[in-house]
């Protein structure tokens, strides 16, 4: 589909001056004299053994390009659903363990707030409070996995700013999966059975109230890893996302294909898996698989 | 709760407000430029300070909302025109060739991340309004969809479906009779949601620069042009940041009032 498009990369990377010759001659050089049949075909079958092709602006195999950028992509959205993860599930058993309560009332403002924040602008935010202000974090660039702990430092303010908006959605999630299990039969089993309210809560409620958020972290994976195109930009990290950018502007029509095939695999990829941890939380899930496959 | 309903109402309505107003007044004129009262912070003149092309920036929120609001509007439209229909006759003839196409296309949009995509399409296709629109209203015809045929399904084995039909009435007639008057309450609220959704992405988009284009004022924008400022007029980035804030939060605590004040089942189980 990207094929089709208006703009010919040839005539973009010689400008508007080239000579009619010299542009044939980069169209034949990049293949683009082929049918777009041809064109689509030796993409596919290129993929299939991971050859992606090879960057028309960058002049290396686009399978290069991104191994470089996914080391800062990668880690970004997986330092930022860990965040999210460690805010959200106190912060939704709280709410659900106080209902009602002060800590309940001020827990869901403060998600209605996280919900409704641009994380571009939250990213701003926090550049200028601990970047210029306090100094604390660089505000922007990336220092490379030498030094694992200076890596990690300059991930962490974009990493907060993809974290908090997911982790609003999450602790919301968490509390009314929480709650609707609270209203179990078995919850007040456990309780009759002499549990306080606390114990029911970690040793039967928690456990059981996973499944959904489970589906909602799957989904953030992917939301996290696509939301880092923005961030990544706010804080010129040498990302996917600035690939993707600098690519698209660049009419380098094979790198944005290749990234976004790359997302699109991933995100199906991960929701694979959290379907597979469905069973592992929940032991009935388990069984009726083992019985449907069993003769 | 209601508390919330009557939170959101009042702040959607200032910003539809500000919109509207926004045709027929607006303090200043943002096209002209005065560099000399750049960078002003708000004041008696200009409430909410000037930009670095001297642009009061009440003005510019007012023409910003009525940029967000048209897109993050035509989009939900794009949604509800599609996705309605799509959804109705899925549901009507559960099971066939249409509702499974329609339910695999709408599993084919949701497996792609939606901001890539629509980065993508207004990349492709140039940066503009129109194109925004079509790229927010996309992601928007899946969530119509999906949740027109699973609130429809149980609703078509009601008795008062049954007597339709006994009465001769076609489906497509039942669908547009007596299901959708049924989901409409569903639809108002899913719309607000989606609508709070619009707004957020096309300040992302104008943000990166792939929404509306200049001079056409816009929210996303006017943050990209204050972020290089951030460290000597932090209200310029302050100020249409906060904009967003307040009307998508306003948005979501009246998507979330009138889900409960529609369905009053939903505040005694989980308030």
């Amino acid at each position: 589909m990207i094929e089709v498009i208006p703009g010919d990369p040839a005539s973009f990377m010689l400008g508007i001056n080239a000579r009619e010759d010299t542009l044939a001659a980069l169209r034949s050089e990049m293949g683009l004299d082929q049918g777009l049949v041809v064109r689509y075909l030796d993409w596919v079958s290129g993929l299939l053994v991971g050859d992606f092709g090879n960057s028309w602006t960058y002049k290396t195999p686009v399978s290069e390009l991104i191994s470089d950028r996914i080391w800062v992509s990668l880690p970004l959205a997986i330092y930022a659903l860990i965040l999210s993860t460690l805010i959200a599930f106190p912060a939704g058993i709280l709410a659900a363990s106080r209902r009602g309560g002060t800590s309940d009332v001020t827990i869901m403002g403060a998600t209605q707030l996280g919900v409704a924040i641009p994380n571009f602008w939250f990213a701003m935010i926090l550049v200028l409070i601990f970047a210029i202000n306090l100094r604390w974090f660089s505000a922007g660039g990336f220092s490379g996995w030498d030094n694992p702990l200076h890596g990690l430092k300059s991930l962490t303010l974009p990493a907060i700013a993809l974290a908090l908006p997911q982790a609003a959605i999450l602790a919301r999630v968490m509390r009314s999966s929480l709650l609707d299990i609270l209203a179990e039969d078995f919850i007040r089993t456990a309780r009759a059975k002499g549990l306080t309210r606390r114990q029911a809560l970690w040793r039967h409620a928690v456990q059981n109230a996973l499944i959904p958020v489970l589906t909602i972290i799957g989904l953030q994976f992917s939301f996290l890893l696509a939301g880092g195109i923005i961030i990544e930009q706010i804080f010129f990290l040498p990302g996917l996302g600035r690939l993707i950018f600098q690519a698209i502007s660049a009419r380098d029509l094979i790198v944005v294909e290749s990234v976004v095939m790359l997302l699109v695999f991933t995100v199906i990829m991960v929701n694979f898996v959290v379907d597979l941890t469905y069973a592992a939380v929940d032991p009935r899930l388990r069984n009726k698989a083992c019985a449907a496959g069993s003769p | 709760m209601r508390r919330g309903l009557a939170i959101g109402t009042f702040l959607t309505l200032v910003f539809v407000g500000l919109a509207c107003l926004s045709f027929l007044w607006i303090p200043y004129d943002i096209e002209t430029l005065e560099i000399s009262n750049k960078l002003k912070i708000p004041n008696a003149q200009n409430w909410l300070g000037t930009d670095h092309f001297g642009r009061d920036i009440f003005s510019m929120i007012m023409m910003g909302a009525r940029t967000s609001i048209a897109v993050a509007l035509l989009a939900v439209g794009i949604g509800i025109i599609i996705g309605v229909p799509l959804g109705l006759f899925s549901a009507a003839r559960q099971g066939s060739f249409l509702d499974e196409l329609t339910m695999r296309g709408n599993d084919l949009i949701f497996a792609f991340p939606s901001l890539v995509i629509a980065i993508l399409i207004t990349a492709v296709f140039g940066a503009s309004a129109v194109n925004a629109i079509i790229a927010i209203g996309i992601f928007n015809i899946p969530v119509f969809a999906r949740l027109t045929r699973a609130a429809a399904l149980p609703l078509w084995e009601r008795d008062f479906v049954m007597s339709a039909r006994v009465c001769g009435k076609s489906d497509a007639r039942i669908s547009i009779e007596h299901i959708l008057p049924n989901i409409t309450n569903l639809m108002i609220v899913q719309g607000t949601i989606q609508f709070s959704l619009g707004i957020l992405a096309e300040a992302s988009l104008s943000y990166i620069g792939l929404g509306a284009q200049p001079p056409t004022a816009s929210w996303g924008r006017m943050l990209a042009d204050a972020q290089t400022l951030v460290s000597i007029a932090p209200h310029t980035a302050l100020v249409p940041g906060l904009a967003i804030l307040l009307t998508v939060l306003g948005l979501n605590l009246m998507g979330d009032g009138l889900r409960d004040f529609f369905d009053p089942r939903i505040r005694v189980g989980r308030t």
